[in-house]
């Protein structure tokens, strides 16, 4: 079915495009902006030679944010927490804010639960990566994106 | 001057998990705001987050710019003996709380 582009539905396509063009321009200039290489480099600081896997670890995250000024975050491990198999640490990093580490989490086998909760601040809407280190010495990621709408860190709180 | 609140059941079974909330006011200036002159406000934020069960260490958390203000923690640990939960907070400009919970577990 051929669709007529009607007047309307040009301008604000048009509209639309100019608004993502001026907003990109702005935010190339913005300084102190994290890069996902600025969180590969945070990662690798944490994590060293290791490779890290996919899975164990859940974010919980609300999928929209209206303020990111403080984002409830929780991380969650899957994992016994015995002596023997235990979660030694939580990491967690973001994307795009001015930098890329949130916070690091240390626990052992006395937490009993490896579940930690936070609030967070995000500059932009962006993936939440929180890295986990085991008593085995693996390192398990898990990801979650955010729609972030008010930035933290530039505007008022 | 900074005020702690903290949630940790007053009884519990032995080897019950329980969780404890932590939240303390503290403005976690990020260092990255600028004042209405243009000045730069220097970072003032809580650093380290560190809690103790009867004296060994059971929780510790760096914290980093990207923490909201006023810093919410939640954490779970295993109720092992009765006893306290001392937490404390420091960071930059000599910012150090300290405060205990007491436990009883059954």
């Amino acid at each position: 079915m051929k669709r007529r582009t009607s007047r309307r539905r040009f301008l604000l396509t048009a509209g639309g495009a100019a608004a993502g063009f001026g907003l990109a321009s702005v935010l190339q200039v913005t300084p102190a902006r994290a890069t996902p290489a600025a969180m590969q480099e945070a990662i690798s600081k944490v994590v060293g030679p290791a490779h890290v896997n996919t899975g164990r670890v859940k974010l919980e995250l609300p999928p929209l944010v209206e303020n990111g000024n403080a984002v409830p975050l929780t991380v969650s491990v899957e994992s016994p927490m015995s002596e023997s198999d235990h979660v030694r640490a939580i990491h967690v990093f973001t994307e795009k804010n001015p930098q890329p580490d949130v916070a690091s989490f240390h626990l052992g086998p006395r937490a009993g639960r490896a579940s930690v909760a936070t609030r967070i601040r995000l500059a932009d809407t962006q993936t939440v990566l929180a890295i986990c280190e085991l008593s085995d010495g693996s390192f398990w990621s898990g990801s979650g994106p955010v729609v972030v709408t008010l930035a933290a860190c530039l505007e008022e709180p | 001057m900074a005020s702690a609140l903290i949630n940790v059941p007053a009884r519990a079974k032995r080897g019950e998990i329980i969780e404890v909330k932590t939240l303390i006011s503290h403005p976690m200036e990020t260092g990255y705001r600028r004042s209405q002159l243009g000045a730069l406000i220097p970072r003032d934020i809580i650093r380290l987050f560190v809690c103790t069960y009867n004296g060994t260490e059971v929780f510790r958390a760096e914290l980093h710019p990207a923490i909201a203000a006023n810093p919410f923690i939640v954490f779970s640990t295993v109720a092992t003996e009765s006893g306290t939960l001392a937490f404390r907070w420091t960071g930059d400009k000599g910012f150090s709380v300290a405060e205990s919970v007491a436990i009883t577990v059954a």
